[in-house]
């Protein structure tokens, strides 16, 4: 649903810088190093000693093809780096080395996918049935990259008073000089959950292609979002930038914050200003940090002590060639290889490393199908509910893959594996040894299941009778209970087949 | 073109973060508006078509392998700074974003 | 003067004779050069001197020199850097209060390679701040004078090295140029001055003022003194991204005197009579007729847009500088005002105290013509008339091997004369900054004293050569010394 009445639309285009995962700095060779006391990672260039120059870092070169390679973008053979001038104390060189005019990659997009705006009474006459379970019926949209450039990150300026007292703010540069790709969407996001997709998605790619670990907490992934508002399909309104985003939620927030105030704003006659504000995401409110009215005056030139950075045709092949597997190529290729939904195969594809599990996964246990329902199913939900990552978990695709081959097999049913996964999601473990060493083992012996079955025939004189009747329904019910009797070990299949047949005959 | 006068000076003064006094303000944009009458010559030159000079040569762009060096000693980093805390900078608080 | 003052006096290859012949001890080399520094303390030439190290590096060489295992033709030898030219563990201020108390952590790549052919560095000469002028006036020390004339401007900006080499206080110095900064200073001081190709010396650790511009270079007595110096501090270098890939000719073993079949282009533009002294126009006229006697050629050769040189020079380098000297602010180094009432005024006031009026003047400028609206008809047009004067010297070396001219159309000036005239001031680069523009290499040598308004001051002789090509302007300079005897004139001694 959207914040705002029928008639008007927000649009939104955002700006990530994204740290490039090099070992050195873009300019100067010193580490690039997190969580470090302050200025313990900093070279004399970084320092903005007099007499330093800066030398282009080639791994910077080669990972901002990647990228734009991934997003199906221009990769310029030609492009320029220039000054930005400012004065800032976390800008030791009173400008920042960025690209300006010619930027290294420019003209790509991504495509996103959002649960349609108005769901089910949009499409027309009549209600359609959710089925319960299913998965949303998702639309794709395409959302346009503008450009993506290479620029040097600034240092912190840290405000604590416990450190620097009230008066000052201490500067650390050991930030200052890492690589950034500066990636400028186009604006074509429509709401603040396309907006929350694309980053997602951008993200995602970011990961998967290697060039970014994309970390928000590090911020290694930082976001600035343009939001205005406009009767829909009317000329762009007037726009402004919330910086320092650094969650999706309160990308999220901000956004809807920011779109219902310049809504109000109108409404009571007033108009947007351009202006840079910020989120404060304990009283949900945008505010004004610094008016734009002229912009400001960076006197960009190309920068002279850098030579145009020159890519030849031939090396952007030898990257598009060394290019891992996209998500949507994988997505695509889970779709047909795999037959899965493509709700599945979106959920798999989210991470590299979940669809890298995924896949051993089901190699190792020949069923896909199965493999997917409890990745998709059980594993992401212990990874919400212990707010891990998969790597951290103590399950591996072998014991996944062996359990499901047990249950494959018969040998397990689907009611034991519930009680042996959280143990092998915590501690790790082989699931076949587990299961014989807690008397696991599915029954499948006929006779014992004629019991089980006996006995709950025998218990449910009115179900039985509602199933000779004609209902199935009740069937389900009569399961449930011989699955009960037989603690969850009775064979499935059999069970069925056994009720089926003494009930019905 | 316009002639540079004391409000130009003092807008660029601004942007440089230069401080002037009014008479040094009035002399300098004398003295700018004396130098950028020479410049103006250049108006009269026919460039249409010309490349700006980028550099010197055609050099192929250097690049540096990705290894990073040890870092410079954090005393020697703060050993020339007029103010610092430990081996932070210290500056009077920042306030706003960038100026 | 003793052996080793006179040694100091005439140039490096005496002094690396009586070296490894023993007759004079590198200990004594540098004794006798801070003397003699401090006894032309009234020259302000040099603003500091590093006693203690650089005695204890003669000693070093002494040993080694003893040993026979001499590293260079500079081992042992005492030198000057220009202030602007940073040492690990020595201050560098440009001769600017806003780089009071810096001391270098690092070492220029010419420093490094100069210390490592054993040369000493005995102390850093005197400059206009920020290498921003053209007679070493602009200087938080104080104006350099001139020793052939004490109330003469040595030139500049590197003035403090070129008085420094021709009063023998060393024989060789370091110095940087921009847009005529070694090159004029060398022919007001009657010394001889080089500027390298651009990209040819690494400008990894000289203190930048316009970064397309800039090139380090030697003065010294002789033209074969600065291609020894030369051979020495050239060279790619991987920390400088504009540092050109070629290798470093042995300049000094090309050095035949043999330039019969060289063709030497004189342009109309640099010998127009009302611009140029009549004095330096005789002797710059002399010169090119010695040069005809050795065996070359002349060929008259145009470069239509010398007259547009000035203007295009000082929206390129004011632009670039106004970005360069961004960082001086007060936060990591240098000076910083008292008391600051918050960010903004410790950005103002620092920089307000800390900068003199000349490098005021080129920051404003530099940063109007980048400014909103005005870049495309100051900067991007200034790029482009550029490409023209590249364009110029192109056409004319397709006729001539090398560029003959006046190094500058006046001698020396009297100290103050053009204080009040910042224009005035910067025309007197008109014959060198095209060089710079063009990023070619520029040697300026004395061709003789002047005579009529200003008798007895240095003119200098500019060659101009292709680009890369050092050796034949190199080799002319040498061939011209080998049948003259400017470059050995000294000025008169101090009562």
């Amino acid at each position: 649903m959207s914040v705002l009445p029928d008639g008007y639309e927000m649009v939104i285009g955002l700006e990530v810088h994204t740290h490039l995962k090099t070992d050195s700095k873009l300019f100067s060779p010193a580490p690039v190093r997190y969580g470090e006391e302050p200025n313990h990672s900093v070279h004399p260039i970084d320092l903005a000693l007099p007499g330093v120059l800066p030398v282009l870092n080639e791994r910077v070169v080669e990972l901002a093809i990647r990228l734009g390679l991934a997003i199906h973008a221009t990769v310029n053979t030609t492009s320029i780096f220039a000054r930005k001038n400012y004065f800032y104390p976390d800008l030791p060189k009173g400008y920042q080395i960025s690209q300006f005019e010619e930027p290294v990659v420019s003209e790509g997009w991504l495509d996103i996918e959002v649960e349609p705006e108005n769901g089910a009474v949009a499409s027309g006459k009549g209600k359609k049935k959710k089925k319960k379970g299913a998965a949303p019926e998702l639309e794709r949209k395409r959302i346009g990259i503008t450009r993506a450039h290479i620029e040097e990150d600034a240092g912190k300026s840290i405000h604590d008073a416990a450190i620097a007292g009230s008066d000052d703010s201490c500067i650390d540069l050991n930030r200052a000089g890492v690589p950034l790709l500066e990636i400028v969407s186009e604006p074509d996001l429509r709401s603040a959950q396309e907006a929350t997709a694309y980053l997602r998605s951008l993200r995602s790619i970011l990961r998967y292609i290697g060039v970014s670990d994309a970390d928000m907490e590090k911020g290694q992934f930082r976001c600035d979002a343009n939001v205005s508002i406009r009767e829909t399909g009317a000329e762009f309104g007037t726009r402004t930038e919330i910086k320092n985003l650094n969650s999706f939620t309160h990308v999220e927030d901000a956004i809807e914050v920011e779109a219902v105030r310049q809504l109000d704003l109108i409404e009571d006659g007033g108009d947007v200003v351009q202006a840079t504000m910020g989120y404060d995401p304990e009283r949900r409110r945008t505010s004004v940090q610094r008016l734009k009215e002229n912009s400001d005056d960076y006197r960009y030139f190309p920068d002279p002590d850098l030579i145009p950075l020159r890519i030849d045709p031939a090396t952007i092949e030898a990257v598009r060639e060394a290019l891992p597997e996209l998500p949507e190529e994988k997505r695509t290729r889970f779709e047909s290889e795999y037959a899965l939904s493509a709700y599945d195969a979106g959920v798999l594809t989210a991470s590299r490393a979940t669809a890298d599990f995924f896949e051993e996964t089901a190699r190792i246990c020949g069923a896909p199908k199965s493999a997917a329902n409890w990745i998709t199913r059980d594993v992401l939900r212990e990874l919400k509910e212990r707010e891990c990552e998969l790597e951290e978990l103590a399950l591996t695709p072998e014991a996944l893959g062996g359990m499901i081959s047990l249950i494959e097999e018969g040998r397990l049913t689907a009611n034991s594996a519930a009680q042996i996964f959280p143990d092998l999601v915590s501690d790790g473990g082989d699931p076949e040894a587990m299961m014989v060493e807690r008397g696991l083992e599915a029954v499948s012996d006929a006779g014992a299941i004629d019991v089980f079955v006996d006995e709950v025939i025998a218990a449910n004189p009115d179900v039985v009778q509602q199933v000779r009747d004609g209902d199935n329904k009740p069937l389900n019910f009569l399961m449930g209970q011989v699955m009960k009797a037989s603690q969850g070990k009775a064979e499935p299949g059999q069970v069925r087949k056994a009720l089926a047949e003494k009930i019905r005959g | 073109m316009s002639t540079i006068g004391p409000e130009d000076v003092a807008h660029v003064a601004t942007l440089a973060r230069l401080a002037l006094e009014k008479d040094e303000v009035d002399a300098m944009a004398r003295d700018l508006e004396q130098i950028l009458g020479h410049v103006r010559s250049l108006d009269a030159l026919d460039t249409e078509g010309v490349e700006p000079t980028a550099h010197g040569f055609e050099l192929a762009t250097p690049l540096r392998p990705d290894h990073p060096v040890e870092p410079l000693d954090p005393e020697l980093v703060v050993s020339n700074a007029p103010a610092a805390q430990g081996t932070a900078f210290l500056v009077p608080k920042v306030l706003e974003e960038e100026g | 003067m003793g052996r080793a003052e006179d040694l100091l006096a005439t140039g490096l290859a005496d002094q690396r004779a009586g070296l490894d012949r023993g007759d004079v001890v590198s200990t004594e080399l540098v004794e006798a050069s801070l003397a003699r520094i401090e006894a032309f303390a009234d020259l302000s030439a040099v603003v500091s001197t590093r006693a203690d190290g650089a005695r204890a590096e003669a000693e070093a060489a002494a040993e080694r020199i003893a040993a026979g295992q001499a590293r260079s033709a500079l081992d042992g030898v005492p030198i000057l850097l220009k202030d602007n030219i940073v040492q690990r563990g020595e201050p560098a201020t440009c001769a600017s209060r806003i780089l009071e108390n810096f001391v270098s952590p690092y070492d220029a790549t010419v420093t490094e390679k100069l210390r490592a052919a054993g040369a000493i560095v005995v102390g850093r000469t005197n400059m206009d701040e920020f290498a921003m002028g053209s007679s070493t006036e602009h200087s938080v020390y104080g104006a350099a004078r001139n020793p052939w004339d004490r109330d003469r401007i040595c030139g500049g900006s590197s003035g403090g090295s070129a008085a420094a080499v021709a009063a023998g206080l060393v024989s060789v110095a370091l110095g940087s140029d921009t847009g005529g900064s070694i090159r004029q200073p060398a022919s007001h001081c009657g010394v001889v001055g080089l500027k390298p190709t651009y990209g040819r010396v690494s400008r990894w650790g000289l203190v930048a003022f316009a970064s397309s511009l800039d090139q380090i270079g030697p003065f010294g007595r002789s033209v074969a003194d600065c291609a020894a110096m030369l051979e020495v501090i050239a060279g790619h270098d991987a920390r400088d991204s504009t540092s050109i890939p070629e290798e470093v000719p042995r300049w000094t073993e090309a050095l035949d005197g043999d330039i019969g079949g060289l063709t030497i282009g004189l342009p109309e533009e640099y010998f127009v009579e009302e611009g140029v002294e009549p004095g330096v126009l005789a002797r710059v006229r002399e010169a090119i007729g010695e040069i005809e006697s050795a065996g070359a050629k002349t060929v008259p050769v145009s470069l239509p847009h010398t007259e547009h040189a000035i203007a295009t020079y000082y929206l390129i380098a004011t632009a670039e500088a106004s970005s360069n000297l961004a960082r001086f602010d007060g936060v990591r180094y240098g000076h910083r005002a008292d008391r600051p009432d918050d960010l903004q005024d410790l950005y103002t006031r620092s920089r307000s105290e800390g900068f003199g009026a000349e490098v005021k003047r080129r920051i404003l400028l530099g940063t109007y013509v980048l400014s909103a609206g005005y870049y495309d008809a100051y900067y991007g047009k200034a790029q482009r008339v550029r490409t023209l004067i590249r364009r110029d010297f192109e056409r004319a070396f397709e006729a001539c091997d090398l560029i003959v001219t006046p190094t500058a159309p006046e001698t020396a000036f009297a100290r103050g004369a053009k204080s009040d005239d910042p224009l005035s001031m910067y025309l007197s680069d008109i014959y060198t900054t095209s060089v710079n523009l063009a990023g070619l290499p520029g040697l300026s040598m004395p061709c003789g004293l002047s005579e009529g308004l200003s008798e007895g001051m240095p003119v200098g002789l500019q060659l101009i050569g292709k680009p890369l090509d050092e050796a034949t302007i190199l080799r002319v300079g040498d061939a011209f010394e080998r049948r003259t005897d400017h470059h050995s004139l000294r000025p008169p001694e101090a009562g």
